[in-house]
């Protein structure tokens, strides 16, 4: 199982992505923002969290219209499985992939501290490896995590089961508590909170590694 | 020929950071603020000359990167 890592300029989770994709399993190419193609074989492309663009104009805005951007969304428009953390978040929202937009926190406040999430659904390779409304700690280190979309799409990830992830204690003012969405085809995945740093018990805890393990080991046996 | 691009969030969208700067205006003792909306003003120099072709080809430029309609609306000068 073949697992691409996007690098922006001003990428900072690039690596813990990458490490925590190896860590269950995956081989891991990296992939340069000016690519204009991803490598032979890719089955899942990993978008990490950081500053890309140093946020000028707004968070992923300029990373969502670079060259390898436009090949993400034609992988996933071509069934492709894709992971963003938090500014990977952002940058799908930019791109039109996921749903809605990340705006300032409601508190004005960069936030960053473990966090309550609990699984809203199961029903993705992301989610499946966790028990139904389980909840794990996951941190978030994020100054644009609320999540804001219109009443009518809200509705809609709701009745079609597409919230991944939801606050136990809304930290930033996201609208129905929302952490994480998938896409229609439940294949492309968007969060704030960071799985990638809750993979090794030595670094403050495991609770993001099923994420992972699951994702490896389904894509594995696809 | 210049354009200037106005973009703001959405009516409907609260505007946290406009709320802080509503409550650091009372703190000062401006009371008669009744709401405060921060937007962003992007100015662009163009080698247009006509002023329609201009603003037509600035707003595929908010449609694509300027804006973000999910959230903010933008408004157009040109001059």
């Amino acid at each position: 199982m073949k697992a691409a890592v996007i690098e922006f300029p001003g990428s900072n989770c690039d690596r813990d992505l990458e490490e925590a994709f190896r860590q269950a399993g995956a081989d891991v190419v990296r992939v340069w923002h000016k690519d204009t193609r991803l490598p032979e074989g890719v089955d899942i492309v990993g978008i990490p969290g950081g500053f890309s663009f140093g946020d000028y104009l707004r968070c992923g805005a300029i990373a969502a219209r670079s060259p390898v951007c436009r090949s993400v969304v034609d992988f996933a428009h071509g069934g492709g499985y894709v992971l963003g953390v938090c500014n990977g978040f952002q940058v799908l929202t930019e791109t039109g992939l996921l749903p809605g937009a990340l705006m300032r926190n409601a508190n004005l406040k960069f936030l960053c501290k473990p966090v309550e999430l609990e699984i809203s659904t199961t029903e993705s390779v992301f989610t499946r490896g966790f028990a139904a409304q389980a909840r794990i700690t996951v941190p978030i280190a994020h100054h644009d995590g609320n999540y804001t979309a219109e009443a009518d799409v809200i509705a809609r990830l709701k009745g079609e089961d597409r919230i991944a992830f939801t606050y136990a204690d809304n930290p930033n003012g996201s609208s129905a508590d929302i952490a994480g969405v998938l896409s229609e085809n439940r294949r492309v995945l968007g969060m704030m909170p960071h799985p990638e740093r809750v993979v090794d018990a030595r670094l403050g805890g495991t609770d993001g590694l099923a994420l992972f393990q699951t994702l490896v080991n389904v894509l594995e046996n696809a | 020929m210049k354009a200037r691009v106005h973009v703001m969030l959405k009516s409907g969208v609260l505007d946290p950071q406009g709320e802080a700067i509503h409550h650091a205006l009372d703190s000062l003792g401006f009371t008669g603020v009744t709401g405060v909306r921060q937007g962003k003003v992007i100015e662009l120099e163009l080698d247009a000359t006509d002023a329609d072709k201009a603003g037509e080809s600035v707003r595929e430029m908010c449609e694509k990167l300027l804006a973000n309609t999910v959230i903010e609306s933008y408004e157009i000068e040109i001059e």
